[in-house]
This record gives C-alpha cells, structure tokens and sequence, in this order.
C-alpha cells in the first residue's frame, strides 16, 4: 500500500516537471525565422565528426567564412562557433566547451569582441548562452555575460525567461519543439543577397583606445588554453568596413600576436589578395560578407592554413567524404533557394531583408 | 529580499525543509534566525533600529508586568490589614510607575519611527514656509533610510506593550521569544499587524508536520502569487502610464485609472498577505486574516471593518477607544453637550476623535500630504456618513429597498467608486494635481476615447488584458465561494487528484501569465512602503 503510495507520487512529480519541461520547451524562441542567429551555437552539437579548425567569434566569423568551401576546395574540416556579438569571454568559454568533445588543430578567433570590456544587452546574452550544452563551462559562461539585473535560474530555467511569449507562440513553436530546423552550413550563415558599400564611415574619436583589462584577460585564458591544448591560436580580423575598427587597436592585437607568436592576419589589410568587392561580396553595405564574400574568403584562407600549420586534405578520407556531402548538397541547394527568392522577390523576404528600394 | 524574488522562494522553501528537520523545541529559534536574516539581508543597519524596539519593548513590558504581579503579591500577603484607601492608593502609584514606563517606550519608539519616517517631511514643509515668507533659507534634508516594516513592527510592538499594560497578556519572560514576534518575516514588511495574544499561541511550537496544513498553505502561497504576479504585476503598467502622465490621461482615463489601481491595490495587497498567512500556516502558525471581501461592503464603515482589519483595529483598540475616553475628550463632551445641545453635542469628541485616528491612519501610511488628506477624507466621509444615518433608516424604512439585490449591489458599486476614488490620493504626486485630474473626469471625460485604441497605448496588450479578465473573473468566482467556506474548504472532500489539479493549474498559470523576470520591472508589495 505505501508502496503504491510512493509510486503515485512519484508518478505526479513526473507527470509535472515533464510537463513543465514541454512548457519551457514551447515557450522557448525557435529562432527559425527572421533572427535565426539564436540556433547557432546548438548547431555545433549536432556534428558527428571532429574538426581541422574552429572558428570562434561574432558575425565577423560566422558571416565571413564558409567551411563547406574550406572542404571543398583545400579538404580543411571546420567549424564556426559564433553568435551574434559574441563577447571574448562567450567565445573563450565556447572553445572550452568544445575542448571537451574535440581538439582541433587550430583555433582562429575574429579580434573585433576586444573592444567590449563587460557584457553589453541581454537579448544577445541569450542568443549565445541559450544554445550552450548545460556544463559547468555554460554557467561559467552565464556567471560571466550576466547584466546587472540578470539573474542565473533565468538560464537553467529558461522557462522564467520566455513565459511571456505565450501570447505570440506560432506554428513552428509547436513544430520545432525538439527538432532543429537546419538553417546552418557548419556555423556558417549563408546569404547570397548583395547591398554593396555606399560610404565608409570615419570612425569615432575614442576617450581611450587601450583595450579593456577583462577583454585582455579572457584572450590571455584563451591563448594559455590553447597552448595547454597543444593548439595553435590564430588571430584574425574580418575585413568589415564598419565597426570602425582604429589603428590603435591594430596596434595592440599586433603586439600582443607578437609577444606571444601567433598568427595575426587583417582581411581588411589583404583586399587585393583576397578579392573582396566591397560592391557585390556584402549583403549589408559592408557590415557583414554576403556568399561571395564569405567564399572569396575561405579560398584565400585555405591555402595559408593548410601551409602555416600543416593541414592535411582530408577530402580522401570516405567516412569524412560522407559526412560532408550531404552538407554540400544543403550549401547548394540553399544557395539556390536564396537565388530563386532573390530573383522572385528582389529581396530575401523570408531572412527578414529589406526591399533594395528602402534604406 | 522580495517575496517574488527568486531568492525569497528558495529561501522559504530550505527554511520550511530545516523547520521540520530539527527538533522541534528549537523551531521558534530557527524562526527568529530566519527572520534576523531575511532582515540583516534587506540591510545589515536595519537590525540595530529592530533590536532597538525589541529590547525597549521587552524591558518596559517586563518591567509593567512585575510591578503588577508585585502589586498582586503585596495585595494577597496584606489582604485583611490594607483598607480600601490604601488599595486604592496602592493600584494608583501602581498605574502611575507603569504609566511612567509605558510613556517611555512609547515615546521611544513612536519618536524613532517618527524621526525615521517623517523628519523630511517636516523638513520640506518647513521649507515651504520658509519660501513662502520670502526667505532664501532651505533646510538640508537628511540622509535617512526607512527600516523596512518599521511601520508595522513599531505598532506591533506597541500593540504588545499596552495589551501587557492593560493586563490583558501577560508580559514575555523570554527577550528572544520576543524578539520573534517583533521580527516574524513573513508578517514583518506589510502585515497584518499580529496581536501578542493571538500569534503567542502557535507561533512558539512546536509542530509537527501536518500535511492538511502544508497543503493549505502551499495552495494560499500560490493564490497569493497569481494575484499579485498575473494581476497586480500585469495592471501595474497601465496605472503607471495613466498616472505619470496626468497632462497626456485626463478624463475618462483618470477613470480608468482610478479602477485599475483599486484592482492592482487589491491584487498586491491581499495576494502578499495571501503569501503571509500562507508561509505560517506551512510552519503551523496561525496568522490573522486581514482582509473580508472588502469590495462586498456596503457602506464605508463596513469597508473599513473589511479591508486591513488589522490596522483598523489596532487604530480603534488603542487610539480610538483610549482617546474617546481620555480626560480631554470627557470635558470637550461635557462642554459641548452644555453649549450645542445633547443631540450634536455628544458627537463633537466622536467627530474630533475620528478625524485624529483619520489623521494617524493617513500619516501611518506615508508621510504626504497626499495620505494625511486620503486619511481626513476616510474620516469626513465616515463622519458624513454616520450624520445621515437617521436619514438613511427613514428611507429605508419608507421604501422597503435593504435587502434587495439591486439595492445591495447599488450599495457595494457606491462604496467601491468612493473609496477608489479616495484611493486616487496615492497615485498621483501631490493634492492640487489629485483633484485636477479628479475633476478631469466630469470636466472632460472624453469617454469616445477608450473607443477610439487609446486603451491599447496604456501599455497593456490585448493578450494583457485577455490575462486580467480571466484573472479578475477566477477572483471574483473565488469571492463568491468563500461564503460559507473558503474555496480550500470546498476543494477539501474533492478526490486528492482534483485538489491537486487545481494547485497545478494555478501553478501554470503564475508560471505562464505572471508579470516576472526580465521584460518586467519586479514590483514591490505596494503595502511594503508604508
């Protein structure tokens, strides 16, 4: 009799959190439309087999570089693990996360996060944290992007978070309660659309151009992990013509690329030999590289990683070789989605893109 | 720490796990830790000003009762010798050295919440003076933070010492024991203001877990936060909008208002007492009901005997009665009846007394002039009211109209409009504007207006107000039910797996419509500032 008791109760305590588990989970943003940044980061786990390179950083990564053409044409394996304003320490506990799945040869991480000292909005808090795999590293990661007024159970339960989106749930709440939607070329974000630059903006005179202490620390913890790790950390800076990005601030990733022997390569300094057209290879006057950008700028990368750290094509390899086709095939036929739209609609409507003819 | 921070929760739910966990003579001690805690964590100063009362109260207390069971003792050993003078003379000098004492502590403590809460006030007031003969001269404010719940600890307190003076209890042995009536957390920032005599009787233990009343108050904690989270939390934004805004929300939305912050007054108030009662009765201690169904009442007396019972009583036990009483009072009643007549002459002190309790309420409340007008208001009111009594009795014995329904409900819509529309004294920033913005409504009432999607830009959504419908509506059938007994009672001979879905549900529905988290600015108790 107590037994059954005891059963029944513990019956109804899973029959409530199992409830209050498929509440959170369609309560939960989906990110299948419009800001669709926000399944970057769990996109990674979905991944099979280990990586060549992982790309770490914001969208200067994951809107610059495209690993399915890293594989097709130089048989790099990649990985681009990024977000939207994606902060130093987001990206260093990002890199730890994935440490502890893999260890890559190299790790290239985009140095324009240098410039943000302390966590900036919540909204892209969320975008990053709410993907990560729960770990200690995630809560580290939350400890450490948290907004004075964020609290920590606001991420293990995202429930507390998202309950107010009751009234606006859709369709694809519901359809994409636990299933993805694959939105992503190995973290990479593809569009094919075309806003070319029309002016460079000067950039703002600063009251100070050093470098926060606790942006500068995290990129110390990230140069040290890799060393631990036995992986090379290359610097990299994507040729975005605005976030101004200032001399001074060259300045001292040069410096510091030096003092510590890394690898430190300014797209915007390598025009010429990457190709970039700042009138066909972005897709929003320059802040980010469209398809063509971001393919103009894996060619010219392949061969420098392939030559500086000794990368292997792996295009050979039949269990690689099969895992990656199927990839390739949802590059192209994405790619020829975007066209189609972008031939029927003059715009991509369906990424949330403005009409050419508005501003 | 607020009762719907995270944090609150996680404290109350380890605290309800270790009270039942350790032995059970040591149970009130655990409570006055958590309580000292759940103080020191709001801030560490605020102890000294608590302890300050507690002791000050204790001593007095301990001193009044064994001057009394002194006298007691001296009677019983000289019984036959002593003569009737001498016993007289005796309880006089008695009276008098615990007078003594009682006047000490209050003027104590009286004078520490006064200091605390009102010395700006006085000061700003100077300072209007001072600007208003002309002179340059401002007086600095002070730098004082009000010790959060010292309104309601201080006139518990007090409540204590004078019930010991009376002899009606007998005073605390225990400084400790003490110290946690004075400090119980749950009770301590917005009430009810618990009388010794009641609250002794369980707050002290020990308890052993009993599940009917774990349930009973997990179900009332619950209750307490849909009221406060879907309805009072929800509602906030449009009260806000509608009075912070007075040159942009005149007329029909003074109205609206005006009504929206009787429900979010309502809401919050009764939902953190809801949490209150609730957080005792799964520790096993019984805790005052301050509220019966006030928005029932018919007239505004039978408001007040309705809404924050425990404050109206303690101002009637201890201020009211003892003033109508009081020397001055007995001779302005003998003077009035001899110039004005027996008729209006007698209700001269009771008018005086009223508006001073009116008065006392209103600055309990805050120190404005918006409260001290909301409290005269009460009082005019109640006195206007109890002036036309006979009126009333006539013109219901003429038209025979008491007990009908469409009477009855006339009745509780005139109460409710009037005391909403008093209520308007806290919400806007200072008198003129409160009756600007009341005149507003019958200058320029603009009702088109709420037709017209205005309704949509208090920053409440139609889904906004869909939650606070149905919201409403769950209270008001939950109002109707509690005659004869409360809805807890009826859900009782249910089948478990019913209550239990009800408690679920209700769980949901704080969960999922509750006005929390980020997106929200967390809303303190309304009642938490006085």
């Amino acid at each position: 009799m107590k037994r059954l008791k005891v059963m029944k109760a513990l019956l109804a305590v899973c029959l409530v959190l199992g409830s209050l588990f498929l509440l959170q989970q369609l309560v939960m943003p989906k990110y299948v439309r419009g800001i669709v940044e926000g399944s970057l980061v769990a996109s990674y786990y979905e991944e099979t087999t280990p990586h060549d390179v992982i790309f770490i950083g914001d969208c200067e990564v994951y809107e610059c570089f495209s690993p399915v053409t890293l594989w097709n044409e130089h048989g790099i394996t990649s990985f681009i693990r990024g977000s939207a304003q994606q902060l130093i320490w987001q990206s260093y506990y990002l890199l730890e996360d994935t440490l502890a799945t893999e260890k890559p040869a190299v790790v290239i991480f985009n140095v324009l996060a240098l410039k943000y000292d302390e966590p900036q909005k919540e909204a892209y808090n969320r975008l990053t944290l709410d993907g990560m795999r729960l770990s200690r590293t995630k809560l580290e990661a939350i400890r450490a992007s948290m907004m004075p007024d964020e609290k920590l159970i606001d991420y293990l339960v995202p429930l507390f978070r998202y309950h107010a989106r009751w009234s606006e749930l859709t369709w694809d709440d519901v359809r994409y309660l636990f299933g993805k939607k694959p939105l992503f070329h190995n973290g990479y974000y593809m569009r094919v659309d075309v806003r070319p630059v029309t002016t460079v903006p000067e950039g703002k005179k600063l009251p100070d151009y050093s470098f926060g202490d606790n942006a500068m620390a995290y990129l110390d913890k990230m140069t040290a992990l890799c060393k631990e790790n036995d992986i090379e950390l290359m610097l990299i800076k994507a040729p975005s013509v605005y976030p101004y990005w200032y001399p001074e601030w060259e300045e001292q990733v040069e410096d510091y690329a030096s003092e510590h022997g890394l690898v430190y390569l300014n797209f915007l300094e390598h025009q010429d030999e990457t190709g970039i057209d700042y009138s066909t290879d972005t897709y929003d006057t320059g802040l980010h590289m469209n398809l063509s950008g971001a393919e103009k700028l894996s060619r010219y990368l392949g061969p420098i990683l392939r030559d500086t750290y000794v990368l292997p094509d792996r295009r050979d390899d039949p269990e690689l070789s099969e895992v990656w086709a199927p990839k390739t095939a949802f590059y192209e036929q994405m790619k020829a989605d975007q066209l189609a739209e972008l031939e029927q609609f003059g715009y991509l409507k369906s990424l949330g893109a403005r009409p050419p003819d508005q501003p | 720490m607020l009762f719907t921070s995270y944090s609150f929760i996680a404290f109350i739910l380890v605290l309800f796990v270790i009270y039942y966990l350790v032995p059970r003579r040591f149970q009130w001690m655990l409570l006055l830790l958590a309580s000292y805690l759940f103080y020191f964590l709001a801030s560490p100063e605020y102890l000294i000003y608590i302890s300050l009362t507690t002791v000050s109260t204790f001593l007095a207390a301990f001193r009044i009762g064994r001057l009394a069971d002194a006298h007691q003792s001296h009677l019983a050993a000289h019984k036959s010798s002593l003569t009737r003078d001498e016993r007289k003379a005796g309880k006089e000098a008695l009276k008098q050295r615990q007078r003594r004492l009682l006047v000490a502590c209050m003027l104590l403590n009286f004078g520490l919440l006064a200091v605390m809460k009102y010395t700006n006030f006085a000061l700003a007031n100077v300072n209007g003076l001072l600007q208003a003969f002309g002179s340059e001269r401002q007086l600095a404010f002070l730098n004082i933070a009000l010790p959060m719940g010292i309104s309601f600890y201080t006139f518990q307190s007090m409540g204590y010492l004078l019930d010991v003076y009376r002899g009606k209890t007998s005073a605390q042995k225990n400084v400790f024991r003490l110290a946690l009536f004075v400090s119980f957390f749950p009770q301590l920032v917005q009430g009810p203001i618990s009388r010794y005599d009641e609250l002794a009787q369980t707050l002290y233990g020990p308890h052993k877990p009993d599940w009917t009343h774990i349930s009973y108050g997990l179900q009332r904690i619950l209750w307490g936060f849909f009221k406060k989270l879907v309805i009072a939390d929800r509602i906030l934004v449009a009260v806000n909008t509608i009075i912070r805004t007075p040159e942009e929300y005149q007329g029909v939305f003074v109205l609206v208002g005006m009504l929206f912050y009787t429900l979010q007054l309502y809401a919050d108030f009764t939902g953190g007492i809801d949490i209150t009662i609730g957080i005792a009765e799964v520790l096993g201690i019984r805790v005052q009901e301050n509220f019966n169904a006030p928005f029932l009442a018919r007239n505004i007396t039978d408001y007040w005997r309705r809404w924050h019972i425990s404050m109206g009583t303690w101002f009637r036990d201890y201020l009211f009665y003892p003033l109508s009483v009081s020397r001055p009072m007995l001779n302005l009643s003998r003077s009035a009846r001899r110039k004005l007549g027996e008729s209006l002459g007698k209700r001269v002190p009771v008018y005086l007394c009223t508006l001073i309790v009116w008065f006392a309420t209103g600055i309990w409340h805050g120190s404005s002039w918006n409260f001290i007008v909301w409290g005269l208001l009460n009082g005019v009111v109640i006195m206007v009211s109890q002036a036309c009594e006979p009126l009333y009795t006539r013109f219901h014995q003429r038209f025979q109209v008491k007990e009908r329904l469409a009477y009855r409900a006339f009745e509780i819509v005139r109460t409710t409009l009037l005391m909403s529309a008093i209520r308007l004294f806290d919400c806007y920033r200072d008198v003129p504007l409160t009756f600007r913005m009341f005149g507003t409504m019958f200058t320029t009432p603009n009702y088109g207006q709420l037709f017209h999607g205005q309704a949509m830009q208090l920053g409440l959504s139609g889904a906004d107000y869909l939650v606070l419908a149905a919201g409403v509506a769950i209270i008001v059938a939950s109002g109707i039910r509690r005659k004869p007994g409360s809805m807890r009672e009826r859900l009782e001979p249910l089948p478990a797996a019913w209550r239990y879905a009800a408690m679920y549900l209700l769980l949901i529905a704080i969960l999922l419509f509750g006005a929390y988290g980020v997106g929200y600015d967390a809303s303190q108790f309304i009642y938490n500032q006085f």
